[in-house]
C-alpha cells in the first residue's frame, strides 16, 4: 500500500534536552494511527514537528512522495485539531468551518455549500449562526473537525482532540470520529495519552516513551503481545513478578515453578514475568492444567462489571491482581478469605529480562 | 455521501503561492526588527547618551568619574540626596496606610457605594501632578484658606517638605490603592472559615491571614509610591519653596545652566533608587505566585456595625479631601483674584492663557493625548503580538531579538520621566544625530511619552494576548491563512477591550505627565502640563489652576467616553463573549 508520511531519523533537542530520538515511522494511506504515551514522551512534540509547527532538529518527513522536511505549515497539506479546539470565537460556527476556505478566492455560494456539507457531515447542520461558546464542548469538537477538514486535506492531525469532554461524550464522539475518518478515508494521526481511546479508535498504535518508539503495532498486537516491559506495564494493568530463569522455559517465582512458553534466558538469569489480572483460567477443570496457583482472597477493588481480587499465594512473595467478571464472581464464590485455585494462560504471559534488578541480585548472592 | 464530498471538494485545493508564504516570514521577521529598530532608538539609545555623556566633559573629552566627583562635592548635593529620601520615605508612609485602610473598606467591608468610593479615588489619577500643589497653596498657603489647619500642628508654611508631601500624597494614591485592591482581593474564603472553625479572634485573622495575604501588595505598593516621589518634579518645584531635591537640581542644571554633564550624573543618582525599588519589588513579586490556588474561593465580608461604620467614615474622608483638593484648583481658576474678589469669572482661562502667550497649549496636550493614545496603543499592541504570538521558525536568526525586546518593554518602568527627557536631549540633540530635526517638535514629544509609558501598556497587551487561546495561528498556519489575517480578523476583536485600556492609559497619562516632556517642548509645542509650570513661575496661580482644571475635564470626559464605548462593545458582542465560562 502507498505510503502518506514517512518519517526518517526525526530528532529533537531543546539544548541538552533530545525530545524525540531518531524517530522511523511510516504510515499508510487511510489509516488512523494514534501516537500514545505518558505526559512528556514527546508525542505531541512529534506532531508538531509533522504539522510543520515545530523544526526537528534533523531528520526527513515525505508526504506524498514530497519532502516537506522544511516546509512551513501553510506549504504542507493537513488540517488539525487542537485540545483547546482553538475555534475563533468571535466569528459564527459558519464562518469558523469557512476560514480557510474564504482565503481562497473561491465564490461566496461555492463557501456556502461546502460550509453546509460539512456542517452535515459532523451533524451540526442547523447551527452555523451561532458562535462557538454557544455550544457544548462535543459540538465544538466537532465544529473544529469541520473547519480541519474544510480544505480537504489528505491528512488529518488530532491533538488530543477529546481529552477536554466529559467521559460520556468522550466515549461517543470517539465512535463518531473513528466512523467519519472510515468514510472519508483520510490518513489521521492522532496524539493521546489515554489508552483505551487509542486501542478502541486507531489502526495502529505507536507507544511512545521518553522521545523514542517503544512498539508500533496494531491495538490487539501492543496489548496483548508488548515487546518491551514499559508497554506492557503502560497498557492495561499487569502483575510484576521476579523470578529466576531456570533454562528451558521454566522458571521460579519464589518458591513456585512455572512453565511458559516464553524461552531464550539462560539458566540463572533474573527475569520479570508479566501477567495480566485477565491472563488466567478460573473455570473448568483447573487440577488439570499446569502452572496452577492456590491462595487465599485478601482484598476486593469492586469495579462494576467486573473485580480485581488480590490474591496471596504462598510461596509467590506480593500478592496478584486477578479478575472477574461479575458473573464469575458470583458463580465461583469470590469473596476476602476464600481459597482460590487458577491456572496461568501461559500464552500470553509475557518475560522480560530483569536489566534493572541485575546488580542487586547479583550482590545478595554474594 | 460524505465521501463523495470530500473527493468533489478537491477543486479547492489550491497550492499556495512561494510569494505568499515568503510574504508571510518576512511580515514575521520585519514586523520583530522593526520593533527592535523602534526600542532601540527611542529608548535604550537615549539611554545609554547618559551614561556617555556623565563622563564627558562640556567638549566630550573622557573625564571618567570627575563629573560624578564635582557634581558630590558640591555643598548643595547633600542637601538634596537627603531631601528626596525623607520626602520619598514621608510620603510612603503616609500614602500607603491611607491606601490600604480604603482598600480593605472596599475589599474586606459591606460599606455602601463601594463602586463610586473607588472611582472617587481614582480622580487624582487624571490631574497632572501639580494640580494638587497649586490646590494645596490656595487651601494652606500664605493666603489660605485653611492656613489655620496647619497652624494647629505646628506647621509654620507650607512651602516646602509639608506641602510636598501632601501634594505627593494626593497624586500617588490611586497608584498605591490600585495595587492594593488587587492585593485585598485575592483571598481564600476557606483560610478564614477554618480560623473561624478554631475559634480565632478577628484580630488575629486580621494579623494571621490578611495582613500576610497582602504583603507583597503592601511591599509593592511602598516600592511604586517612593519611586513615584523620587523621581517627582513638579510637586516639588512648585510648592517646594528652598527644599531643594534631585529631580530639581536636574532641571536647574540642563535647563538653567544648559550643564548636560551633571545632568546626566543627576539622572544616574536619580535612577538608583528607582532601580534598587524596582529590583526588590520584582524580587518579591516572584515569591508571590504559588498563595492563591484556581481552587480558592472567594472571600465574602459579613456585616459588622462598628468596623463597617468607622471604614465608611473613613473612606468618606479620604474621598471628600481627594475631590476637595481637585474642586479647590476649579474654584481657584474661577475666582478673579484669591483671596480678595471671589466673583467668579473666566478671565484665567482666556486672557491669562493668553497674555503668556499660552494659547496653544492645551491643544498641544489635546493632540499630544490623541497621537501617543493611537500610535502608543498601535506600537504597543501590535508588538506584544509580534513578540508572543508570532513562530521562532519563521524568524529564524532573528530570535534573539525576543529577550532583547521582553527587556526593553519592561525597562520604562524603572526609569523616572526625567532620567529618559535626558537621555532624549543628549541624543536627539547632538549634532552629529541624522535624527536631529526631530528636536523640538511633537514628534519627539510624542515618541518619549510612548516609551515613558511603554512598560504598563505592553503588561496589559500581554496579558490579554496570554488569555485567548495559543493555538489560533497554529490553526490559521494550516488553513493557510498568514497569521497577519488572523491578526486582524480574531485576536484584535476579541483583544478590543484591553486595548481600548490601553488607548485610554495613555491619552490620560500623555495629558497629565511633566517629567519628560519638560526638557524636550519647543515655545510652539508646549504641552498643557508644562504650561501649568510657567504660569506659576509666572505668578499666574489663577491660570495655572484653569490649566491644571482643564487636564482634569479633558482626561474625565476622554476616560468616560472610553468606559462607555468599552461597556457598549461588551454588550454588544457578549454573543461570543463570556458565555463560554465553565
Amino acid at each position: 500500500m502507498a505510503y502518506a508520511l514517512k518519517l526518517e531519523g526525526i530528532h529533537k533537542a531543546f539544548g541538552d534536552f533530545v525530545a524525540l530520538h531518531s524517530i522511523d515511522l511510516t504510515i499508510d494511506s487511510g489509516e488512523l494511527v494514534c501516537f500514545l504515551g505518558p505526559s512528556g514522551c514527546g508525542k505531541t512534540t512529534l506532531l508538531r514537528i509533522i504539522a510543520g509547527l515545530e523544526r526537528q532538529t534533523r531528520g526527513t518527513i515525505i508526504q506524498d512522495g514530497r519532502d516537506v522536511s522544511h516546509a512551513p505549515p501553510a506549504a504542507r497539506d493537513y488540517g488539525i485539531v487542537f485540545q483547546s479546539y482553538a475555534l475563533f470565537p468571535n466569528l459564527t460556527i459558519e464562518q469558523n468551518v469557512a476560514y480557510g476556505l474564504v482565503n481562497r478566492r473561491k465564490a461566496r455560494g461555492e463557501i456556502k455549500a461546502r460550509v453546509n456539507e460539512l456542517l452535515t457531515l459532523v451533524g451540526l447542520p442547523t447551527e452555523g449562526r451561532k458562535y462557538p461558546s454557544q455550544l457544548s464542548g462535543g459540538q465544538q469538537q466537532r465544529v473544529a473537525l469541520a473547519r480541519a477538514l474544510a480544505t480537504s486535506p489528505h491528512l488529518l492531525l488530532l491533538d488530543e482532540p477529546l481529552s477536554a469532554l466529559d467521559a460520556k461524550v468522550r466515549e461517543r464522539l470517539r465512535g463518531e470520529v473513528r466512523g467519519l475518518q472510515r468514510r472519508l478515508g483520510v490518513t489521521t494521526i492522532m496524539v493521546t495519552h489515554d489508552q483505551e481511546e487509542a486501542l478502541s479508535m486507531s489502526d495502529r498504535i505507536v507507544v511512545m516513551n521518553q522521545g523514542a518508539i517503544e512498539q508500533i503495532g496494531t491495538p490487539g498486537a501492543v496489548y496483548e503481545r508488548p515487546e518491551t516491559p514499559f508497554v506492557a506495564d503502560f497498557l492495561g494493568k499487569v502483575n510484576v513478578l521476579k523470578a529466576t530463569a531456570l533454562g528451558g522455559g521454566r522458571y521460579r517465582a519464589g518458591t513456585v515453578d512455572l512453565e511458559l512458553p516464553a524461552d531464550g534466558f539462560a539458566a540463572g538469569e533474573t527475569v520479570r514475568i508479566y501477567l495480566r489480572p485477565e491472563d488466567r483460567h478460573v473455570e473448568g477443570d483447573i487440577a488439570a492444567l499446569p502452572n496452577r496457583l492456590t491462595g487465599k482472597i485478601t482484598g476486593i477493588d469492586y469495579l462494576g462489571t467486573f473485580c480485581l481480587a488480590e490474591l496471596a499465594c504462598p510461596g509467590l512473595g506480593k500478592p496478584i491482581q486477578i479478575s472477574y467478571s461479575l458473573n464469575q464472581m458470583h458463580d465461583l464464590d469470590v469473596r476476602l478469605g476464600a481459597e482460590i485455585q487458577i491456572a496461568l494462560r501461559v500464552d500470553r504471559v509475557r518475560v522480560f529480562a530483569d536489566r534493572a534488578a541485575a546488580p542487586f541480585a547479583a550482590a545478595s548472592v554474594a | 455521501m460524505s465521501a463523495a464530498a470530500h473527493v468533489k471538494a478537491a477543486s479547492f485545493k489550491v497550492a499556495p503561492s512561494k510569494l505568499a508564504l515568503a510574504g508571510e516570514a518576512l511580515v514575521a521577521r520585519g514586523g520583530l526588527v522593526l520593533l527592535a529598530t523602534t526600542l532601540l532608538v527611542f529608548l535604550a539609545v537615549p539611554l545609554v547618551m547618559i551614561l556617555i555623556r556623565s563622563a564627558e566633559d562640556r567638549d566630550g573629552a573622557w573625564v571618567g568619574l570627575a563629573n560624578f566627583v564635582a557634581y558630590l562635592n558640591s555643598p548643595s548635593v547633600g542637601n538634596s540626596l537627603t531631601n528626596t529620601l525623607q520626602f520619598a520615605l514621608m510620603t510612603t508612609l503616609v500614602t500607603v496606610p491611607l491606601a490600604f485602610v480604603f482598600a480593605f473598606a472596599i475589599q474586606r467591608s459591606r460599606i455602601p457605594y463601594k463602586g463610586l468610593w473607588r472611582n472617587v479615588a481614582m480622580i487624582p489619577i487624571l490631574a497632572p501632578s501639580l494640580l494638587a500643589a497649586i490646590s494645596f497653596i490656595y487651601l494652606f498657603g500664605n493666603q489660605g484658606w485653611l492656613k489655620f489647619v496647619i497652624e494647629w500642628f505646628g506647621i509654620k508654611t507650607i512651602y516646602g517638605m509639608p506641602g510636598m508631601v501632601l501634594a505627593m500624597t494626593f497624586s500617588s494614591f490611586p497608584h498605591a490603592l490600585m495595587i492594593l485592591l488587587a492585593a485585598l482581593a485575592l483571598s481564600d474564603a476557606r483560610l478564614y472559615e477554618v480560623a473561624e472553625a478554631l475559634g480565632t479572634s478577628e484580630r488575629r485573622k486580621f494579623m494571621t491571614i490578611t495582613l500576610p495575604g497582602a504583603k507583597y501588595g503592601l511591599v509593592s505598593a511602598c516600592m511604586v509610591v517612593f519611586t513615584m516621589a523620587v523621581s517627582e518634579f513638579g510637586i516639588p518645584k512648585i510648592i517646594g519653596g528652598n527644599t531643594q531635591v534631585l529631580a530639581v537640581d536636574i532641571y536647574k542644571q540642563v535647563i538653567g545652566q544648559q550643564n548636560f554633564q551633571i545632568g546626566a550624573v543627576v539622572s544616574l543618582l536619580l535612577l538608583l533608587p528607582a532601580v534598587v525599588a524596582y529590583g526588590i519589588d520584582h524580587l518579591v513579586q516572584r515569591r508571590a505566585q504559588a498563595l492563591l490556588t484556581a481552587r480558592s474561593v472567594p472571600y465574602q465580608p459579613r456585616r459588622a456595625r462598628l468596623r463597617d461604620g468607622l471604614l465608611l467614615a473613613f473612606v468618606v474622608l479620604v474621598s471628600a479631601a481627594l475631590l476637595l483638593v481637585v474642586g479647590m484648583a476649579a474654584y481657584g481658576s474661577l475666582v478673579k483674584v484669591w483671596p480678595y474678589n471671589l466673583s467668579l469669572t473666566l478671565n484665567h482661562y482666556t486672557y491669562g492663557f493668553k497674555e503668556a502667550g499660552l494659547e496653544h497649549a492645551y491643544w498641544n496636550s489635546l493632540s499630544l493625548g490623541v497621537w501617543c493614545a493611537l500610535l502608543g496603543s498601535a506600537i504597543t499592541f501590535t508588538g506584544a503580538y509580534w513578540l508572543e504570538k508570532t513562530r521562532r521558525d519563521q524568524t529564524e536568526g532573528l530570535n534573539f531579538l525576543r529577550p532583547a525586546i521582553r527587556f526593553q518593554a519592561m525597562l520604562p518602568m524603572a526609569i523616572p520621566g526625567m532620567v529618559l527627557g535626558i537621555g532624549y536631549i543628549l541624543f536627539f540633540n547632538h549634532p552629529a544625530n541624522p535624527l536631529n530635526f526631530l528636536y523640538g517638535t511633537m514628534t519627539v514629544l510624542v515618541l518619549s511619552t510612548v516609551m515613558h509609558f511603554y512598560s504598563s501598556s505592553h503588561l496589559t497587551a500581554v496579558t490579554a494576548l496570554k488569555q485567548i487561546d495559543g493555538e489560533f495561528e497554529s490553526v490559521s498556519a494550516s488553513l493557510k491563512v498568514p497569521f497577519y489575517k488572523t491578526f486582524w480578523r480574531v485576536t484584535v476583536p476579541v483583544c478590543l477591550p484591553s486595548i481600548l485600556d490601553i488607548f485610554r492609559y495613555y491619552f490620560v497619562n500623555a495629558m497629565t505627565t511633566i517629567s519628560c516632556v519638560v526638557f524636550l517642548y519647543s515655545p510652539k509645542t508646549t504641552p498643557a502640563s508644562v504650561s501649568i509650570l510657567q504660569l506659576d513661575e509666572a505668578g499666574a496661580i489663577g491660570s495655572a489652576a484653569a490649566m491644571a482644571t482643564l487636564i482634569v475635564v479633558t482626561a474625565a470626559v476622554v476616560t468616560g467616553v472610553i468606559f462607555t464605548l468599552e461597556w457598549w462593545l461588551v454588550r454588544r458582542t457578549q454573543a461570543w463573549r463570556n458565555t463560554a465560562q465553565s
